[in-house]
């Protein structure tokens, strides 16, 4: 929270000048009952319009110097908290940007977004709120009571005591009511994820008849945060009442106190309309105070948790220049490699050892989980390994500085996502500078030349947020050629051509064997036709290499290659083939 | 019209919040004794200080009675708004209660296209946030228009009872007041517009950007992206801050308009007071009156801003709740044999695109049939008309020779068995989202069941084996899917659907997978969707679809021998490609 602090600089100036304007302003509004009290004593005593007149003119004269100070304030403020909100936000943007995936994993996007979002608006809010207010209204309260104290000081003493009081009971009640909101918030959110599940499974619901029952699960979730609800209610309902109780018992004390006074002679009768008009503003600001406590509760709740993500460090360390000895062999090295992703049991890949020559195809198969997209994820070190080292170049990737491995490395991810704005800014992801022939030419090796030919605008088709205006096949085709237009020097296709029919996926293959600078690729996949003829193929089962080799040598050793291959090529299975030489 | 829709909106609330019109009666009388207490008793601390009228001259027996008189009315007022508080809060969540409790009932007897046409988000938050609103906004919105009226009204007889001409004055002020606060708010309006634009901006980029942040990664597009974030950032900047410091000036410019009327009623009551028409006390009671005279108007106009809301957010709620619902056979439908005749149907699910026609088909208990077709070709449609998820337009559908349309929907959905693409775990433990069709099942059935769907060999490694929690996220697509094969396996009913049950299981657990369900759907009608025709090559009847019309069917022998669409879609997954 402490540390969110230093994002203020640059607007020193304002955050110290708005609440001194607001100040200044509240001191202009405490004149104003003195005046009044001076109108009715002096003025109206003794009958001398004039005095009555230039005291009218002092009181409009105080409103002005009120609201020109007001005004001052204000804009202080609020350059001050946008310029505040604007900084954090662009700092808590690129540290999020620089988080590894590690990290991202861990706290997930949806929780960045809120914190990007909503959380830095709140904090904006509580810090404005608070710049104008949190002076002021203390101020004023305090003013109040010191100003009563000049005029009567048996009378003032009224205040002394109800202001703390009043102040125990609002703030009681509001600590009291915010953990039992946080509750009744978590009710809240229980029948949100009910109802929503209740749609997302509507079709299975209903298939096993279980309306009823999900009703009835739904009513007893609500029935709970209904009487959370009204629980709290019932003690914030309190508020109101008890501090309008408080405050107007306080107020006849103050009448008696002070008619005893005057009977005394000790003060006159307009001092009694002073101070109760002190009692009446005073009321007024400790109503927004305990207003302005809630506010900035919760934009301290929420710069909390925007300083939490600012201090997630990430855990990947960069060099900032790689490591000489590059020997240029383009060769792709894993070293007994292990790696456990944060917080799992056991190791997702383990010991793995192989090596891939410039040019070469090296296909990874296995089945779900078995630690596929782990392995390649840690060529471009979207991953540390956790024991053993990857090596590119004879380099290893930790050694690295930050970018040049990306160079080289293009990355087709499994889930084919596409970025708001037209095809040609999409294809320049991975080269700023692509020109338009070079677009073309990637789109062609991935089969998507067809696909964006046949749009309006061609490069200039305008693809909507997540790609919706495309479909799943084209979306992959369009990822794949992105990867390609920097022509890396290493492609990885993470399962990248499952939504391609086979003839695509063969064409696919076969245009990026052709493309002839020498490109290694990694191709995962769940199907056998997709990496048989990989120079050598990876087997994985639960994270362990249990066969290498290329497709035929993989058929004579491996016994779990040979049955996923079956399993895809029932025909081939050798006593079917029999049975069907039988039959012919 | 948009008045009318307004007015029969309001008048479907006010039915709904009929059932508590006694609380509301109440409420409404409370209110109204709580202003009116609250408005009278600066009057009466008026009467107060014209008792202590100088040095020696105080009655204090006067006074005593007017404090106590006071004391009395502060107590009674605290009590009625305290009560009034309560009954408020009453109405509200159990209004809200009750509209979300409708509309869970609505979710759960609507026809599915209804649920199809519109995002889960969209409902979610018509049930969840629309509700608040509608109840926040209008019961609180009806409180405080009643309440503000009645203050407006009884400040104005107060303050006529002490001055007619200052009371005049300052009714004639009012607007000036409020124009100054329209003047600002329009101005402010734009800059609010273009602050709210550029912050939709912003979160799509955020969205986009850290929502796919490993894609971002992988590109090396930080820093660009930080620049593209950066622009807008400070676009932001500009237009919020004007937008902050405009919207900041309405209080302290009425606030000065206050108090200019302030001074001039002083000045006004000053002479009053000399020529006689006015008391001190009074004064200060008009003085106080003055200042909180303009706070019921501000109250209100924000009410009816709030009103309008609520009542947007009352018909979108509406359109769920009164949405008609399904209607249902009477007879039941006993165990089926397994008997599928479909008799000439016809559906679409928008009228001018026609998707099934006059379709028939007669289908033999024990009847294996597969569906298959390139994406999008309706295969899921025939899936909606079986269970009945939707309604045929035309033609019938019978299940050993009863019409599917006679019988109740429970009793025909109990005779399928259906695993879906789409899978679905509810939050719960892994025995609640297995024994869903089979409530009181035992663990050895279970475990059987999840051994015969290889579910069992990941369920044994989660942390508390069957009594694990589970939500939408802790499982794999694959693992989910054998999780509701799973389910299937435990309660086996006469007939299964099968719509890409495997898709996102390796090929090699699929085979095995494969042999559970041969044995499963021995003797068992059943139909399979699929996209790997590796997995209907067995079926006795393959039904080819293409934009939604069945093109070609038969066995496989039959269709490779056709060599038509059939052939030509096994041959793109199964070519050798060299």
């Amino acid at each position: 929270m402490k540390k969110l602090v230093k994002y203020l600089k640059g607007y020193e100036k304002e955050t110290i000048l708005a609440p001194l304007f607001k100040m200044l302003e509240a001191f202009f509004d405490l004149l104003v009952p003195l005046v009044v009290a001076d109108i009715i004593d002096v003025g109206i005593t003794s009958g001398n319009m004039q005095y009555i007149l230039i005291r009218v003119f002092l009181m409009i004269a105080l409103a002005a110097l009120g609201l020109a100070s007001s005004i001052t304030a204000q804009f202080y403020a609020a350059k001050s908290s946008v310029g505040f909100a604007t900084k954090l936000r662009q700092v808590t943007f690129d540290h999020i940007q620089s988080l590894s995936y590690t990290e991202i994993d861990t706290l997930g996007t949806s929780t960045l977004v809120t914190r990007l979002t909503s959380d830095i608006n709140q904090t904006q809010n509580g810090l404005n709120m608070a710049l104008r207010l949190l002076l002021r209204s203390p101020f004023i309260v305090f003013g109040s009571m010191v100003m009563a104290f000049t005029i009567d000081f048996k009378s003032a003493l009224v205040f002394a005591v109800s202001i703390p009081v009043l102040g125990v009971v609002v703030y009681g009640i509001i600590l009291i009511c915010i953990p039992l909101y946080k509750k009744a918030q978590s009710r809240l959110d229980a029948v949100t994820e009910l109802t929503r599940e209740n749609l997302t499974g509507v079709r299975v619901i209903r298939a096993f008849c279980k309306e009823e029952d999900e009703i009835a699960d739904f009513d007893e979730k609500n029935t709970a945060l209904t009487k959370m609800n009204e629980f709290v209610g019932s003690i914030s309902a309190l508020m109101n009442p008890l501090t309008f109780l408080l405050i107007n018992i306080a107020t006849i004390i103050l009448i008696k106190t002070g008619a005893l006074q005057v009977n005394l002679g000790a003060i006159q009768q307009g001092d009694v309309v002073a101070l109760y008009n002190y009692m009446a503003q005073m009321i007024i600001e400790l109503v927004k105070l305990a207003n302005l406590i809630v506010t900035i509760n919760k934009g301290v709740a929420c710069a909390e948790r925007v300083s939490a993500i600012l201090d997630v460090k990430s855990s990947m360390e960069y060099k900032n220049a790689s490591a000489a000895g590059s020997d240029g062999s383009g060769v792709v090295r894993f070293d007994n490699v292990s790696f456990k992703y944060a917080g799992a049991g056991e190791n997702a890949i383990s010991s793995i050892d192989f090596e891939a020559l410039k040019g070469q195809t090296i296909g990874i198969i296995g089945g779900t989980g078995s630690g596929k997209s782990t392995l390649v994820n840690l060529i471009s070190r979207f991953y540390d390994a956790t024991e053993g080292t990857v090596s590119i170049d004879g380099i290893d990737v930790k050694d690295y500085a930050k970018g040049e491995l990306i160079e080289k490395i293009g990355v087709v991810p499994q889930k084919a996502v596409l970025f708001k704005g037209t095809i040609r800014e999409n294809m320049r992801w991975g080269k700023e500078d692509a020109t338009d022939e070079e677009i073309w030419q990637a789109l062609e090796t991935a089969q998507a030349k067809e696909v964006v030919l046949g749009k309006s605008g061609k490069l200039d088709f305008v693809i909507e947020q997540g790609g919706k205006n495309l479909s799943g096949g084209q979306r992959q085709r369009l990822t794949i050629a992105r990867a390609l237009v920097k022509r890396p020097e290493i492609l990885i296709l993470d399962d990248s051509a499952s939504a391609l029919d086979f003839a695509t996926d063969a064409a696919l293959r076969k245009a990026i064997a052709g493309m002839g600078n020498g490109i290694t690729t990694f191709i995962v996949s769940q199907r056998t036709s997709s990496i048989m003829h990989s120079d050598n193929i990876i087997v994985l089962e639960d994270g362990e290499m249990i066969g290498k080799g290329t497709h035929s040598e993989l058929m004579e050793s491996s016994q779990t290659y040979r049955e996923i291959y079956y399993s895809q090529f029932p025909e081939e299975r050798p006593e079917n083939k029999k049975t069907e030489e039988a039959m012919a | 019209m948009k008045g009318k829709t307004n007015s029969d909106t309001l008048r479907k609330v006010l039915k709904v919040i009929s059932s508590y019109h006694i609380f509301l009666i109440l409420s409404i009388i409370f209110a109204a004794v709580s202003v009116i207490l609250q408005l009278y008793i600066p009057l009466l601390f008026g009467d107060a200080i014209d008792n202590i009228i100088a040095e020696g001259k105080v009655d204090f027996a006067a006074l005593g009675v007017v404090l106590s008189k006071i004391l009395t009315l502060v107590v009674i007022t605290s009590i009625a708004t305290w009560i009034m508080n309560m009954l408020n809060n009453t109405i509200t969540y159990r209004v809200v209660r009750d509209i979300r409790s409708r509309a869970i009932r609505q979710i759960q007897g609507v026809p599915l296209g209804f649920i199809d046409q519109h995002s889960v988000g969209d409902i979610v938050s018509r049930v969840i946030a629309d509700a608040d609103q509608l109840s926040d906004g209008l019961l609180l919105g009806f409180n405080q228009l009643f309440s503000g009226i009645i203050m407006i009204i009884v400040t104005l007889i107060f303050m006529f009872s002490k001055s007619v001409a200052i009371t005049l004055f300052v009714v004639i002020m009012t607007p000036v007041s409020f124009i100054v606060a329209k003047f600002i708010a329009q101005r402010s309006f734009s800059m609010f517009k273009l602050q709210s634009e550029t912050r939709g901006e912003q979160t799509a980029l955020i969205d986009e950007m850290i929502g796919n942040a490993k894609v971002v990664k992988a590109f090396g597009y930080e820093d660009d992206s930080s620049e593209r974030f950066n622009e807008i950032n400070l676009r932001l900047q500009k237009y919020s801050q004007n937008a902050v410091f405009y919207s900041s000036l309405v209080n302290p410019s009425t606030r000065f308009v206050n108090s200019v009327i302030y001074a001039i009623v002083t000045l006004a009551g000053a002479f009053s007071i000399l020529g006689g028409s006015l008391t001190v006390g009074g004064l200060s009671v008009l003085l106080n009156y003055a200042n909180q005279y303009m706070k019921p108007f501000n109250d209100i106009s924000a009410v009816i801003t709030e009103l309008q809301n609520a009542l947007a957010c009352a018909a979108r709620l509406f359109e769920l709740i009164e949405k008609e619902r399904e209607n249902d056979g009477n007879a039941e439908l006993d165990e089926a044999a397994g008997e599928v005749d479909i008799e000439n149907v016809s559906f679409s699910y928008v009228k001018e695109k026609k998707l099934i026609e006059d379709f028939s088909l007669k289908i033999k208990p024990g009847t294996r049939v597969a569906i298959v077709g390139p994406t999008g070709c309706g295969k899921t449609t025939m899936i909606n008309l079986l269970m009945r998820f939707y309604d045929v337009d035309k033609g019938d559908i019978k299940v050993d020779e009863e019409s599917i349309y006679e019988v109740s929907r429970h009793s025909l959905r109990r005779n399928y068995g259906m695993v879906l693409q789409d899978t679905w775990i509810k939050n719960g433990t892994v025995r609640d989202n297995i024994n869903v069709g089979k409530p009181d099942a035992t663990d050895e059935e279970i475990i059987k069941a999840a051994k015969e769907a290889h579910s069992w060999e990941f369920i044994k490694r989660l942390p508390k084996k069957l009594d694990t929690v589970l939500n939408e996220d802790s499982l794999s697509q694959g693992q989910k899917q054998l999780l509701c094969i799973t389910r299937v396996m435990l309660c086996l009913p006469p007939m299964l659907i099968l719509d890409e049950a495997t898709s996102s299981i390796d090929t090699r657990t699929e085979l095995l997978i494969q042999e559970a369900f041969d044995k499963m759907m021995k003797g068992r009608t059943s139909f399979i969707v699929a996209h790997r025709l590796s997995t209907i090559r067995n079926a006795d009847i393959i039904l080819v679809m293409k934009d939604g019309h069945i093109i070609e069917q038969g066995n496989h022998e039959e269709l490779m021998a056709k060599n038509g669409f059939y052939t030509n879609l096994y041959n793109s997954q199964f070519a050798r490609v060299s």
